[in-house]
């Protein structure tokens, strides 16, 4: 607990009522009461611990000229399998690696590995469970991977519409995926997964014929959450749409390597 | 589902906040504004808390969530309004560029100590 402790100034007790002066570093005011109650001005978000690293990550991912995707879905949605057909496509010409989070096993990244890519697997069995990959563990992550030889870092995030919206990882994108067969309701369900991302996946087209709902009542619903964000309708299990799915992420990775050579 | 998480961060930051002047600190209350758009569950998070501070200064203190409505600005028209329906599109001209201003804040405010 002590680590916790951070030198501070001293306030003076103003017994005549509230008082206020800066906490030079910390920045915080501090108010002293009358009664003896202090109250203190902390003023600070609560993730910022998160978003020191993952300005890190960023300067780290900027410095190699590494692009970023942060890819995000509920479980079941498709994203393991939407990886595999999209590094077959984008390798060899782009160098990719993957990061992949589950809370346990290592099924995804036996899969993913098929692909030639490195694939670092992270259980948060060891981080208590998490359901999200935080900056910290990306970091951890990293020690597995060479960022010299990389153009695309993808990292497959645990399978939850929720937390992961929360903490930011350095990333250039992040890009949620939603399957046809969850529902269309699912972005107003889970608003700020659907604001947060800078595109959308519509996965599993294929089985649109079987269902009640087809994919444009599915693209309305995601851009009543966010009316500028591209979407890619799209199948894993047939390869339909991944031409403009990954047209698309190529333009994006060559413009921040372009950046880069500059 | 990552109360637990939030929680153990504000007792950290709670913790580095207090004056190291004070003996044997007590914080009070703890003031915290929590965006509608954040993922956190209030009544999980009291809860969390509760187990988090434990043996901590923090331990027994009021924690006090104040929600934040989400709002916005249209970048076309100047329009601001408070979201209260899950659309996120200008009501006066039906733009989609907009701007988020409040709705995600996670901020611990002040904190409350108790006098010596």
């Amino acid at each position: 607990m002590f680590d916790f402790y951070r030198t501070q100034r001293h306030c003076h007790h103003d017994p005549k009522g509230p008082h206020h002066h800066h906490d030079g570093e910390a920045g915080a005011v501090i108010e002293s009461h009358g009664s003896g109650t202090r109250k203190i001005q902390v003023v600070r978000n609560v993730l910022d611990a998160n978003k020191m690293v993952a300005d890190r990550l960023q300067q780290r991912f900027d410095s190699h000229g590494v692009f970023v995707l942060n890819l995000m879905s509920s479980p079941g949605s498709g994203k393991t399998t939407t990886l595999v057909r999209s590094l077959a496509d984008l390798m060899p010409e782009l160098r990719c690696a993957v990061i992949v989070g589950d809370i346990c096993s290592t099924h995804d990244a036996d899969k993913l590995a098929a692909s030639g890519a490195p694939v670092v697997q992270i259980n948060t069995d060891q981080f208590g469970g998490e359901c999200h990959l935080a900056a910290h563990v990306i970091d951890t992550a990293l020690s597995g991977i060479d960022l010299h030889d990389l153009d695309l870092l993808i990292v497959e995030n645990i399978g939850n519409l929720v937390c992961p919206a929360e903490f930011d990882i350095g990333e250039d994108l992040k890009v949620v995926m939603l399957s046809v067969t969850e529902g269309e309701d699912k972005p107003i369900k889970y608003p700020l997964m659907f604001r947060v991302c800078d595109a959308a996946l519509i996965n599993k087209i294929d089985l649109v014929p079987y269902l009640d709902l087809d994919t444009e009542t599915i693209r309305k619903s995601i851009l009543q959450i966010h009316p500028e964000m591209p979407t890619f309708a799209i199948s894993a299990k047939t390869g339909d749409g991944f031409e403009a799915w990954l047209g698309w992420l190529r333009e994006k990775v060559r413009h921040k390597a372009g950046i880069q050579t500059i | 589902m990552h109360e637990m998480g939030i929680a153990t961060e504000i007792v950290r930051i709670v913790v580095e906040s207090i004056p190291d002047d004070m003996t044997d600190p007590k914080v009070e209350r703890i003031n915290l504004k929590v965006g509608k758009l954040a993922a956190v569950v209030s009544q999980s998070l009291q809860f969390c808390f509760e187990v988090a501070a434990k043996e901590t200064p923090a331990e027994g203190a009021d924690l006090h969530i104040e929600e934040i409505a989400v709002s916005a600005s249209c970048r076309t028209c100047g329009h601001r309004w408070q979201i209260d329906d899950p659309v996120f599109r200008c009501p006066e001209c039906d733009s989609g560029s907009i701007e988020m201003l409040t709705g995600r804040e996670l901020d611990i405010e002040s904190i409350e100590l108790a006098g010596e």
